[in-house]
This record gives structure tokens, C-alpha cells and sequence, in this order.
């Protein structure tokens, strides 16, 4: 087949390895800019809050000297795939390959099997299936990003159809009403990722995708910052502070993602993650 | 920091407040939604309960699978709001206390003073320091569960805070 012989080729094993580094890496470490807005977020609070910021951090340390998971809740596997167009999948199929990595990452790394069905609630015994989600992007690389999520903190998310008259001063209530809802019980501080636009289902996707971000990033549109901001200090002024014992820092960033959506329609997705962001990646 | 062996004593609830850190030592018991679920399935058939109840206090959380070595894996709190459904009618049967993380209906915390009882908070997010603070970890009920099953577990010095007093004082503000 001609289009064999000119394409990068990757075999879909290769992509079950990288889910497998990744989970196992995820669950026993903060990302950086998580861990450093942690730190600023434990010498600004006392007391109580205080107390809590240190034992999450010491935490960290305790994990990896221990090989334990930095939290038991290693999360429904999410699975965030950016693919080059011109490369050609060899393999097993995409999916396949992804849940083997997920699969075995759970067992060898001594994760907590989180998946069960909705209704029976029977484990599924192996956190499978993984919440996998593709784009197609230009170029010849595979951008793999793994996000254990957490379900108190998912729990606590929120999706708004606003009215277009609603417009900024509904998209920044909705953002600290969702917080201020969630109180004591998402594991605060939380970092907050929002989708705007989109439909229904999209605009859900694109606060997962927020979550990505490093905390303490800005969006590039000057006019989302400024939502992202306002957002921050008006949850931060809710005084909920760390675990929900009190104090100044409620949320260690927000970030908004936005994308074009109906004239008639304004979706504002809240999608809250604990202080545990952990999310991993690496280019194929 | 205050230090506290299980089972506690009235003097020890007496002299709980909330805002208060502790260390805690003894057993406990896990259980989380599913096997709630059963427990009150149990009580409803007037069964026996696969541990007993009394002065009994039940960790919000489900371990990871413990590491070689180890008794037990990663194993910090779930949120406590959803054993709301629960908790009074165990609290009225003589349940000791509750360990979770989050605040907890009015209807729960009423069922605290009533039955002088109390409710702490652990550190939500820190598994791997509790997970290491667990010396010993058995299952002792609904094992199919797996990790929402119920273990009993020997603890020492479990880092938490009273959220919840025997006074009805509360560390989460309205």
C-alpha cells in the first residue's frame, strides 16, 4: 500500500508502553507548577489550614519514598491522544492498546481499581475502560497526555447553559458559584478548569482539557485571562481554604478554555480537580 | 498534638473540640458507599453485622492494594457527604465515630450530639501518609467489593483534625 511506504509508522504498542510510564509516574507525583502553588498556598495560610498544606506535601515525599500513590483515588484513566495525520497506526486496535496500558499500569502499580458499572456497580476489577479521547492534528508525532481523575472533585462539577445576555458577569458566577457549592468536599484547594462555548457535550471536554494546563497559566486571550483572574480572587474571597478548614486560598488557579459556540447559546463547563493534579505527558 | 487510643472514652469526647489536631491510634473499620449499602441491608433483616458496631469507628476510604511489604496500600479519605444517607441510623445503633473528609448534613451532625459522638477529618489527598500509618489491614465483610469492601485495620498515629465536636461546633463554616 503506498501510503505504508511514505508514513511514520507507530504500532499501537508503543502507545500502550507510553499509558503504561505514564499512569504509573502520574499516581506518585504533583506536577511541578501544582506542587509550587501548594508550597505559596502553605506559607501564606495557619492554623488549620496550615496543618492540612503540610501533610499534603509531606505526602508527596511519603509517596515516593513508599512507592505508594500520593492519593487512593487514582482515578478514572483519562486518556488524551493528539495525533500526528501522517502517521499510520500498526497494532491492535487504538483502544485496545490503550486499556492494555492502563490495565497493566493498575495491577503492577498497585493503583486502585476505581470502574464499575453505573447501575450494578460491579467493579470492573481492572480500571478499564480508560476515558480516551482523540484529535487528529497536523504533522507526524503523537502527543499522549494521561490525567488520573479524581471522582470527589469530579462529583463536584458543574455544566451551565447560559443565555448569551448572561455573557461574562454569568460566566465568572457560574465559576464561583460551582466552587462555593462544592464547599469542604472536592479536597480544596482546587484547581478549576472551565470550558466556554462549544455545545453540550464539547464544552465539557474543554474543561477537562483546561486541567492540562500548568496552574498558574494564563490563556493567551487577554479577555479569558481576565475572566480566569476575576474568577480566582472571587473564590478565594469565599474563605473556604485548605480540606475546607478556612482561609485565604480556596483554588490554586482557574483556567478557561474557549471555543466558538451557537448564537442562541452560552455552555459554561466547571470541571473542579483536588490539589493532586498530577497529569502526565509525552511526545511519540 | 493531642494524642488519642481507640476505643474512646467518654472523658476523651468530652474533651474533643473542634479545630482540634489529633493523632489516633487502634482499629478501625472501612467502609464507603457500596458496603453501607449492605450494612443497612443487614439491619433491616435484624442480621448480624460483620463487625460489631458499638463504640465502632468507620473510615470513609478504599484502599489501593498494598505494595510488598506493606499492610496496606495509598489510603487517605473519601468524601463523607455521601454516608449522609447513612450515618445517623448507624450514629442511633452506636456506631463510636466517623473519620472522612468534607462537611456532613445537619441531619449527621445532629445524630453527633445526640449520641455524643464525633466526626474528624482527615487530610483529603495525603493516602500515602495514612497508607503507612496502617500496621495492620484484614478484610472482614463483602469481599467481592474490593476496594469498597470492609477492612479492619490497626492504625498508629492517624494525623486528623475534629471536624465535628460532641458540642455540635463545627471547623466548616455556613
Amino acid at each position: 500500500m503506498f501510503y505504508n511506504n511514505v508514513m511514520r509508522k507507530i504500532n499501537t504498542q508503543e502507545i500502550a508502553d507510553c499509558v503504561y510510564r505514564l499512569a504509573r509516574k502520574a499516581a506518585l507525583e504533583l506536577t511541578p507548577s501544582c506542587r509550587a502553588a501548594l508550597e505559596k498556598a502553605r506559607d501564606t495560610e495557619s492554623g488549620a489550614a496550615k496543618f492540612a498544606l503540610d501533610c499534603i506535601l509531606e505526602n508527596e515525599q511519603t509517596a515516593q519514598r513508599e512507592q505508594m500513590p500520593i492519593c487512593q483515588d487514582t482515578g478514572m484513566a483519562v486518556v488524551l491522544l493528539e495525533i500526528g495525520q501522517e502517521i499510520f497506526l500498526t497494532g491492535a486496535p487504538l483502544a485496545d492498546a490503550v486499556n492494555d496500558g492502563v490495565r497493566r499500569a493498575y495491577r503492577d502499580g498497585n493503583l486502585r481499581k476505581s470502574i464499575c458499572d453505573p447501575l450494578t456497580r460491579v467493579n470492573t476489577g481492572d480500571n478499564t475502560p480508560a476515558h480516551l479521547h482523540v484529535d487528529f492534528v497536523a504533522g507526524d508525532k503523537i502527543a499522549v497526555h494521561f490525567l488520573p481523575k479524581g471522582f470527589g472533585s469530579e462529583n463536584m462539577s458543574r455544566l451551565f447553559m447560559l443565555t448569551p445576555a448572561e455573557g461574562r458577569e454569568g460566566i465568572v458566577n457560574a465559576i464561583v458559584e460551582t466552587v462555593r457549592l462544592a464547599g469542604s468536599r472536592p479536597c480544596p484547594p482546587v484547581y478549576v478548569g472551565v470550558g466556554i462555548g462549544g455545545a453540550f457535550d464539547g464544552c465539557a471536554l474543554l474543561a477537562k482539557k483546561a486541567l492540562l494546563r500548568e496552574v498558574g497559566s494564563a490563556n493567551a486571550r487577554i479577555d479569558v485571562a481576565s475572566i480566569e483572574q476575576e474568577a480566582l480572587e472571587k473564590i478565594n474571597a469565599l474563605g473556604i481554604g485548605a480540606q475546607g478548614f478556612g482561609g485565604k486560598i480556596t483554588a490554586l488557579g482557574v483556567a478557561c478554555e474557549v471555543a466558538p459556540t451557537h448564537i442562541a447559546g452560552l455552555p459554561v463547563a466547571v470541571n473542579i480537580q483536588c490539589h493532586c493534579v498530577r497529569c502526565q505527558q509525552v511526545i511519540l | 498534638m493531642k494524642k488519642l487510643t481507640l476505643p474512646l472514652t467518654v472523658q476523651d469526647l468530652t474533651d474533643l473540640h473542634a479545630g482540634d489536631s489529633v493523632l489516633l491510634s487502634g482499629t478501625i473499620y472501612t467502609a464507603r458507599d457500596c458496603a453501607h449499602k449492605r450494612l443497612f441491608a443487614l439491619l433491616d433483616e435484624h442480621a448480624p453485622l460483620p463487625f460489631d458496631l458499638n463504640n465502632a469507628v468507620i473510615y470513609y476510604a478504599g484502599p489501593c492494594p498494598a505494595p510488598a511489604g506493606k499492610a496496606c496500600g495509598s489510603c487517605g479519605p473519601t468524601t463523607s457527604a455521601r454516608m449522609n444517607a447513612f450515618a445517623p441510623r448507624l450514629l442511633d445503633a452506636g456506631l463510636g465515630g466517623m473519620i472522612g473528609k468534607g462537611e456532613m448534613s445537619e441531619e449527621t451532625e445532629r445524630a453527633i450530639v445526640r449520641n455524643k459522638r464525633v466526626y474528624f477529618a482527615a487530610i483529603g489527598g495525603a493516602g500515602a501518609v495514612y497508607g503507612n500509618a496502617i500496621k495492620h489491614c484484614e478484610c472482614v465483610a463483602f469481599e467481592d467489593l474490593l476496594s469498597e469492601a470492609v477492612y479492619c485495620m490497626e492504625v498508629e498515629n492517624f494525623p486528623l483534625v475534629v471536624a465535628f465536636d460532641s458540642y455540635g461546633n463545627s471547623i466548616y463554616k455556613r
